[in-house]
């Protein structure tokens, strides 16, 4: 692609931030950009690129223009460049010890580093996971799932590019080298991973794909969440934008494992023995060896449960608790403690740990409670089958790489156990490689329009309005 | 806090490769690995944890310990490989809430044990032809950047994410008072704005802008680290071999045990004593004074050194030179970290001084390869080295040092170094007890201090004329009144003075503020041109101890104080 004038850049660019006015963001931009198309080419989803399919896109922040519906071509998507509109008088510092002071439209120059490393570390998260997802449209169980699959491809390139506006807008000639880093790194790369875990776990088949946007992009909403308290406006309101998108996506994660489950108990009535394997479906033990495996990688990516970055961060502004301004009083959170089970001597022991170094804890604690929600809507649905199977959460100690728990083993209970017990057991509580060959064995592709793979129940409804055999990709 | 943590904990400074906690060594012909593996839970003192491959004082005693036997255990190794067994992190540097929770006295030590440790990877690397090479296979922050810049090689894994940083000044609010400074603009000679911008960005620089910067020597990716590694350390084990056959002929070098000290303690409420083979330490909490005695070599020990360089290694590390220094060595670190309280050393040899004149010229015989082709010849040198960073720890030491030349005392050769390093020398000047002085070939270059003069040229840096002079002697056995002529004691006395002037010289010495005498004895120690080894000790360290105790360091609201608490840091605004 040549370089673009302008006024194609801007009418390319749908942007509430006055892209057409400001030379430098557009010159930054114009660099960038074909570079970013070379990495979806590459990186993102493979083989689909000339397929219309009915994505939405936002074109303004406006009740009517966040959401427009049309047949695209996913490398003609209109990535956009979006700040939520937000009254004056409530862009205030919402937290840490300049609570209450008028928030800052530029990068304060103490907090410039940790503000690029937040930013970064955020923005290496959305390819990543386009990354992770590139070939799953080759086995998707209906054109509703593959339509919901590029949608959430789309987005994430398009929070990455949220991102990169703030890293180019604001970080001058660092913010443009970390932006090209973006789309350097690779996830799963032994040589230039993603900078977090989770995003280099392979995700080979749909199964984890739903679990993916149920567990992992929920811990990316919580992110957001914290960083749309920030006292770094720009921030603040980039992230408000992203929210919206990623609610999306969680209802695809949701919705997508509800739907596998509401299936598995269909078949395992169906079967004579009650086996759902025996009916080409997903049975339930390797559901929870799922949601074991998911739901705890995500919660590394909280950080460690004792941090000296997170009290930093809140004490300084630049990333509050989830609600701050809603759920508490008081800002400056300098006092208080934590409650946290720390291993010390082969038991654990409760220790109180101050509070702004426990915020990681404080904000994976609402994100377990929004998980339980919808475990129990799932249960609730396995109930409406008449299915006596329950799923669980397993203990936020289990299977852990990251923080006080990392090193040690526990049960799914939160129970400290011997290596032994652990390896004579992990089969039973992970995913092992023979799952995976399994799942890859029942996923083959359903294209015809209103048609659904056997593993997974069809959705309640469709996009938009629209009837399940709408031709949601037109291939 | 602190003050109370850091007193409890007597300190031993003798390790032994099965006793290691943290590190792992691995060898393979010409090239060693030195992994890294802290023990998180294995701290010297309790309160905190050793997360990251972060060190305390028991980390780097081992490390100094390996370092050491490396030379001595294993001359055979060419390139000492120095990686990290933590998936994460190289090194996180000194750990914070350590040094957070110490008293000033114990980061003061702290400080100053690791930077001989990094002096001590640079002189194997200058001096025994063991290059040691930085393999920084994760974030490599603070004293694990220093700990690299005293490799003579550094590179760092390309993954995106491994970074070299000194977050010291941004997040700590102290300095990368472990050489960091220093050796970025003195020993790798980048350009000072530049070292300016790295010094203060807390998150480092990563990846090919390391390179050009010169923080680093290369990046790898991660899939190619490791041959890479190896494959470096192969070509630079094959230079450094070169360099030594050319001097040595190819006899395959082996390796000489270091066994344990043997150490006699004794002691009641206020005096303790730690008797060796050939010093001895003896502290009064009472009086703050304490006395070193050194006994020079025998008959028996000139007679096997006169043998030449196989006897030497055949006796190992019973040869008198290594024995009477290393527990000179343990003294001082004993004296240095478990006994703050003493004031005044007063240093007292006893040897023949016509016989540790021989000693010195039969041992730098010995030494030398041209006379002794094919032999082993690189242990004795390696005995010399290692004196002389025995030497130069006393330099190092902040006590003051009193060479008290009494009846019966002996200055030669070796041991007059102790009295060069010394600031004062009293003499006895008594024709019926005569205490003779005298210097060998060892005085003029062998055991030179930090800055890389011998004490001779630094004791006379004014008087060339007397240098010349006593040049002339060199060799001569020399008494009491002449060594005064000669400009080499404080003080001569005879033997109506003696008792009472040394008397009151030692009470007026304790009687003085040990703050001001340690920077007065800091600063007189060392005339002449300063090198980075010791900008490191006088500069860096100076300045790094005097933010140490600075409110906004270490008072209520300083950044090491509140560093990994809820609460940021509040500075006085006010430059000083």
């Amino acid at each position: 692609m040549t370089a673009s004038t302008s006024v194609d850049l801007n009418a390319k660019i749908p942007n509430n931030v006055g892209l057409a006015d400001d030379t430098k963001l557009r010159r930054a931009l114009e660099q960038w950009l074909p570079n970013y198309l070379e990495w979806w080419n590459d990186m993102g989803p493979s083989d689909f690129a000339d397929k219309p399919v009915y994505l939405r896109t936002a074109t303004s922040v406006s009740t009517d223009g966040w959401a427009h519906y049309d047949h695209v071509r996913m490398p003609d998507y209109r990535w956009g460049i979006f700040l939520n509109p937000r009254e004056a008088s409530t862009s205030q510092i919402r937290c840490g010890d300049d609570a209450g002071k008028p928030a800052w439209t530029e990068v304060p120059g103490e907090f410039r580093n940790s503000l690029r490393r937040i930013i970064v570390t955020q923005a290496d998260t959305e390819p990543a996971s386009v990354e992770q997802q590139r070939l799953l449209g080759h086995m998707a169980p209906s054109l509703y799932d593959m339509r919901n699959l590029f949608q959430v491809n789309v987005e994430e390139g398009r929070h990455l590019w949220a991102m990169v506006y703030l890293l180019h807008k604001h970080f001058g000639r660092d913010g443009r080298d970390e932006a090209d880093e973006l789309l350097n790194r690779r996830s799963g790369d032994v040589d230039k991973p993603r900078i977090l875990g989770a995003f280099n776990q392979p995700c080979d088949h749909w199964l984890s794909f739903f679990a993916f946007a149920m567990f992992t992009d929920r811990d990316g909403k919580f992110q957001l969440a914290a960083l749309a308290e920030s006292g770094f406006d720009p921030l603040a309101r980039t992230t408000e934008f992203m929210l919206t998108e990623e609610a999306h996506h969680l209802f695809v994660g949701q919705t997508g494992m509800q739907r596998i489950i509401q299936r598995s108990a269909q078949l395992q009535k169906l079967d004579p023995n009650g086996d759902v394997r025996a009916q080409g479906g997903i049975d339930f033990d390797l559901i929870q060896r799922t949601i074991n495996y998911w739901f705890t990688y995500s919660l590394d990516l909280f950080g460690g449960e004792v941090s000296n970055n997170a009290a930093d961060f809140f004490g300084s502004g630049l990333k509050g608790r989830y609600r701050e301004m809603k759920k508490y009083d008081d800002h400056k959170a300098i006092g208080g403690t934590y409650r946290l089970p720390h291993v010390e001597g082969g038991v654990l022991v409760d220790k109180d740990i101050p509070l702004r170094n426990a915020l990681n804890a404080l904000l994976r604690d609402e994100y377990v409670a929004d998980c339980e929600k919808a475990l129990r809507k799932w249960n609730k649905a396995l109930e409406a089958e008449g299915c006596s199977v329950r799923l669980t959460l397993p203990s936020t100690r289990f299977h852990r790489h990251q923080g006080i728990y990392a090193g040690h083993l526990f049960n799914p209970a939160g129970e400290l156990i011997s290596e032994q017990e652990f390896e004579a057991n992990k089969h039973r509580w992970l995913l092992v490689p023979e799952d995976n060959d399994y799942l890859i064995s029942i996923m083959k592709p359903v294209y015809e329009p209103g048609k659904f793979a056997n593993w997974i129940a069809p959705p309640a409804r469709g996009i938009e309005g629209q009837p399940a055999e709408f031709e949601y990709v037109r291939l | 806090m602190g003050d109370g943590a850091a007193q409890t904990v007597q300190v031993e400074f003798e390790k032994d490769p099965s006793s290691y906690k943290h590190w792992r060594v691995e060898y393979d012909g010409g090239i060693a690995k030195v992994i890294m593996d802290v023990d998180p839970d294995g701290g010297l003192v309790p309160g905190y944890e050793l997360k990251l491959n972060s060190y305390d004082l028991g980390v780097d005693i081992e490390l100094a310990d390996i370092v050491r036997r490396m030379r001595f255990e294993h001359p055979e190794v060419r390139t000492v490989l120095l990686s990290s067994g933590n998936d994460r992190a190289f090194c996180a540097g000194a750990n914070i809430t350590m040094l957070g929770q110490s008293s000033h006295a114990w980061k003061v030590n702290f400080c100053k044990f690791t930077n001989e440790t990094r002096c001590e990877l640079e002189d194997a690397t200058h001096n025994s032809a063991q290059i040691y090479v930085a393999a920084c296979n994760g974030t490599t922050a603070g004293g694990g950047y220093e700990l690299a810049l005293a490799c003579k090689e550094i590179y760092l894994q390309d993954d995106g994410n491994s970074a070299v940083s000194l977050p010291e000044v941004p997040l700590l609010g102290v300095l990368p008072g472990t050489g960091g400074l220093t050796r970025l603009v003195d020993k790798r000679k980048i350009r000072r704005d530049l070292a300016d911008v790295f010094s203060t960005t807390a998150e480092g620089v990563r990846g090919s802008k390391a390179v050009k910067w010169n923080l680093v020597d290369g990046v790898f990716p991660r899939s190619k680290f490791d041959a890479k590694l190896q494959a470096r350390a192969a070509e630079l084990a094959a230079e450094a071999t070169a360099q030594i056959n050319a001097q040595d002929g190819d006899t395959p070098r082996q390796g000489v045990a270091l066994g344990r000290l043997q150490i006699e303690l004794s002691g009641d409420g206020t005096t303790t004593s730690r008797q060796y083979t050939c010093v001895k330490l003896e502290c009064d909490t009472n009086t703050r004074i304490a006395t070193l005695k050194v006994r020079g070599p025998s008959e028996a020990d000139l007679a096997l050194v006169r043998e030449g360089p196989a006897a030497i290694h055949a006796a190992g590390d019973s040869v008198w030179a290594l024995r009477a220094y290393r527990e000179l060595d343990d003294a001082l670190l004993q004296l240095r970290v478990n006994h703050i309280g003493i004031g005044l050393v007063l240093v007292e040899v006893e040897c023949d001084v016509a016989r540790t004149i021989a000693y010195d010229q039969a041992l730098l015989d010995a030494g030398d390869p041209a006379k002794h082709p094919g032999s082993q010849a690189w242990f004795t040198r390696e005995i010399v080295f290692f004196m002389a960073r025995t030497l130069r720890r006393m330099d190092l030491t902040s006590r003051s040092f009193f060479a008290i030349g009494a009846a019966g005392t002996g200055w030669g050769g070796n041991l007059l170094e102790l009295a060069l390093a010394s600031d004062r020398f009293y003499l006895l000047d008594d024709p019926d007890s005569p205490v003779q002085v005298g210097a060998s070939e060892i005085n003029w270059g062998p055991l030179a201090m930090s800055h890389g003069h011998h004490r001779l040229a630094v004791r006379f840096i004014g008087e060339p004329d007397q240098l010349e002079a006593l040049r002339g002697m060199n060799g001569e056995v020399l008494g009491a009144e002449q060594a005064d002529e000669a400009g080499l004691v404080t003080m001569l006395l005879d033997d109506i003075d003696w008792d009472d002037d040394t008397r009151v010289a030692i009470e007026e010495r304790v009687s003085l503020s040990p703050d001001a005498l340690t920077g007065m004895e800091a600063n007189l120690r060392f005339p002449g041109p300063e090198n980075c080894d010791s900008k490191i000790f006088a500069r860096l360290t100076a300045w790094q101890n005097w933010i140490f105790i600075r409110p906004n360091a270490t008072g209520p609201e300083g950044a090491l104080t509140l560093y990994g608490r809820p609460e940021r840091p509040r500075f006085d605004w006010e430059r000083v």
